[in-house]
């Protein structure tokens, strides 16, 4: 069934399609009609769920992480000062090997308050052992929670579903809602192997010694090490049913680019329409969007850049006194894998400064300009 | 592609009206992207929204600059702001009015039309009589215009979004669409 | 008091055959922590009043209460003390624990 969505609702549906069992989450522009939506599905039945009202975020995960110890899943929402009340928790999810899905409205960090759009609420999340799905579209958001709640429950690793501020949220797009029946197949019912339960009484995330927490963490980095391939397979498993392939990046004319740009969020589909310009101007450029940040598919984007001469970061974010987030990430990737490759690191459209193709166009003369980056970073549209 | 912005006023269903237009196309297997102006909105502010259409997927997620036509909510706004910014030549300006298309003074390269949605919604009994809700006879006039979408679609998508009076809200788009 | 079963420190000696959850290997059933105590409550019934505050502010719902009366589980309770503390007829005291 096609309906005309917004992002945020496009989160709300996913909740609703996987049946999460619990809904804590507590209200934060951009995110509102996310749980708004939600709690009206639940109060009118069309959700079998529990929607339990808190008093912060911080409350908001620490009641999905008892819900899911007790073996319901569970499903939340926030956005940046939200997602930053919620890090103490967000570690306990994931120390606690909890499976909990949470949907992220990208939103800059304050102050000066803001409620537009960059990446840095999330990516201040980045050690926390969630991961992390960056969206470009509604449809993509609704099928990555169903992909999500399979690949977390799978590894009992807990997933952040990340969307732009109104690029995404507020925008209204045409979605193809998944048919029930068919997700319920793809996302069979949460039965994790231990729950809190009177008849097995146990302690869970208690006192762990010297002697065995470095195991615990080394088992935590071996699930998320297995994420990619899972994410790939599930991924063509959703294909199979729905018609859409999930996978950790979205290639673009890669196969042949002399530059490509690495770019993540809507900003990573706007470069698309860059691209085919350039294309016309007979510039071999390709854009490769990063879909899952954490855990960072070091592989394929190695694969996908190998035959580039240059390679073009555009980050919505910023990592003071280092550079953007994402081009350290793709210098890590690549780094002594098949020699040098000059990777420029661009930063554009922090607190929702729009992200246009000609800012792409802007990036990539810059990138052919220049034999190397010759600043650690190269601002776009800041009026300096 | 095309490109198109709507003026309002916070708290005249502008936003709906875009929301209104996006589902309509959809139904006729158009792909489209419709979203307010990024930000806090306040009643009576001077508001924004947009829609893009496209018979092919819109990757382009940046804002709209340079729109095809734009659509005038509110006629006070005329004075108020400079609605042709970006505005392409050739474009439509679509004025809900009581006033002929003549009686406005806007640079030749733009088409003019009004439709007296007021008194539409009025008659229709939508709002009240201080506050008309004119979003829905203003997209009949839309349609019509740009030769948009059917007029069924259109009075489908009215009946999908609009839960209250929904049936008056058809009627309004109707004459609306008959009368521009 | 029934009899304790021995508790034994469990260390393992490869993350493979630890559980993925941070949890107790052992089960609270038989897991009794009341070994840990070296003072013991002891409440003088005659004094109670049946406020049940004791019941209320255990930390480890080692106070039981049976027939209207407070109980302590000895299985369970670590001897904090803090029944006594809050007991407003103070008809709670600590002892020694007799080894």
């Amino acid at each position: 069934m096609k309906k005309v969505i917004m992002g945020n609702h496009a989160l709300s549906y996913g909740a609703m399609l996987s049946r999460s069992q619990v809904i804590a989450a507590y209200p934060i522009t951009p995110q509102t009609q996310v749980v708004e939506l939600l709690s009206e599905m639940c109060a009118d039945g069309t959700l079998q769920a529990k929607f339990i009202k808190v008093e912060s975020e911080h409350s908001a995960m620490a009641a999905c992480i008892g819900a899911s110890a007790a073996g319901a899943r569970a499903f939340t929402a926030t956005s940046s000062q939200g997602l930053a009340l919620m890090h103490e928790m967000l570690h306990w999810a994931s120390g606690g090997r909890l499976p909990v899905v949470l949907g992220n409205i990208n939103r800059a960090m304050a102050p000066g308050w803001t409620i537009w759009t960059d990446q840095n609420d999330s990516l201040s999340q980045r050690d926390t052992g969630w991961i992390q799905f960056y969206c470009a579209s509604n449809q993509e958001v609704v099928d990555t929670v169903i992909q999500a709640f399979k690949v977390s429950e799978a590894l009992a690793i807990p997933s952040m579903v990340v969307l732009d501020a109104f690029a995404l949220s507020h925008t209204y797009e045409v979605v193809d809602i998944p048919d029930q029946a068919k997700v319920d197949a793809y996302l069979p019912p949460f039965n994790p192997p231990y729950r809190v339960t009177p008849d097995d009484p146990r302690a869970f995330g208690g006192l762990t010694g010297p002697e065995h927490y470095m195991e615990l963490r080394y088992k935590l980095q071996k699930d998320m090490e297995k994420v990619p391939e899972m994410i790939e397979r599930t991924g063509r498993e959703y294909e199979t049913t729905f018609g859409r392939y999930l996978g950790l990046v979205d290639d673009y004319l890669c196969d042949d680019a002399e530059i490509i740009l690495v770019t993540s969020g809507t900003a990573g589909y706007t470069a698309r329409v860059a691209v085919d310009e350039m294309r016309d101007r007979g510039l071999k450029v390709g854009n490769l969007r990063i879909k899952v940040f954490r855990p960072f598919p070091f592989e394929i984007v190695r694969r996908l850049t190998q035959s580039a001469k240059k390679i073009a970061v555009v980050d919505r974010n910023i990592s003071y006194g280092h550079h953007g987030i994402f081009a350290q990430e793709l210098k890590s990737a690549i780094y002594g894998h098949g020699g040098y490759k000059p990777v420029f690191g661009f930063i554009a459209g922090l607190g929702g400064r729009d992200i246009t193709p000609a800012s792409f166009r802007e990036v990539v003369d810059t990138t052919i300009s220049h034999e190397r980056s010759e600043e650690e970073i190269v601002w776009i549209g800041v009026k300096k | 592609m095309i490109e198109m912005r709507f003026h309002g006023r916070g708290g005249q269903g502008t936003v709906v009206a875009s929301k209104i237009l996006a589902d309509a196309l959809a139904k006729e297997g158009n792909f489209v992207q419709a979203y307010p102006e990024f930000g806090v909105e306040r009643r009576g502010a001077p508001v924004f929204s947009f829609i893009r259409i496209d018979n092919k997927p819109i990757y382009d997620k940046s804002r709209i600059y340079a729109p095809d036509h734009v659509v005038v909510v509110d006629p006070t706004l005329v004075e108020a702001i400079d609605v042709t910014e970006g505005l392409k030549d050739g474009g439509w300006i679509i004025i809900n009015s009581d006033k002929k298309p003549a009686d406005f003074k806007f640079p030749a390269k733009f088409k003019v039309a009004t439709i007296n949605a007021t008194e539409i919604a009025v008659r229709n009994k939508l709002g009240t009589l201080g506050a008309p809700i004119v979003n829905t006879a203003i997209t009949g006039a839309i349609v019509k215009i740009l030769n948009l979408t059917k007029l069924e679609s259109l009075l489908e998508a009215i009946g999908d979004v609009i839960t209250i009076k929904p049936q008056n809200n058809q009627k309004a788009a109707r004459e609306a669409y008959e009368k521009a | 008091m029934k009899p304790k079963k021995e508790i034994k420190k469990v260390v393992f000696q490869s993350a493979e055959e630890m559980p993925t959850m941070p949890m107790s290997i052992g089960n609270m059933l038989w897991n009794k922590t009341g070994s840990w105590r070296n003072i013991r409550p002891e409440i003088r019934l005659e004094d109670c009043i049946q406020c049940g505050i004791c019941w209320k502010f255990c930390p480890d719902m080692s106070i039981e209460i049976e027939a209207e009366w407070p109980v302590v589980n000895y299985d369970y309770c670590k001897g904090c003390g803090i029944c006594a503390e809050e007991c407003p007829a103070k008809c709670i005291l600590m002892v020694e624990e007799r080894k």
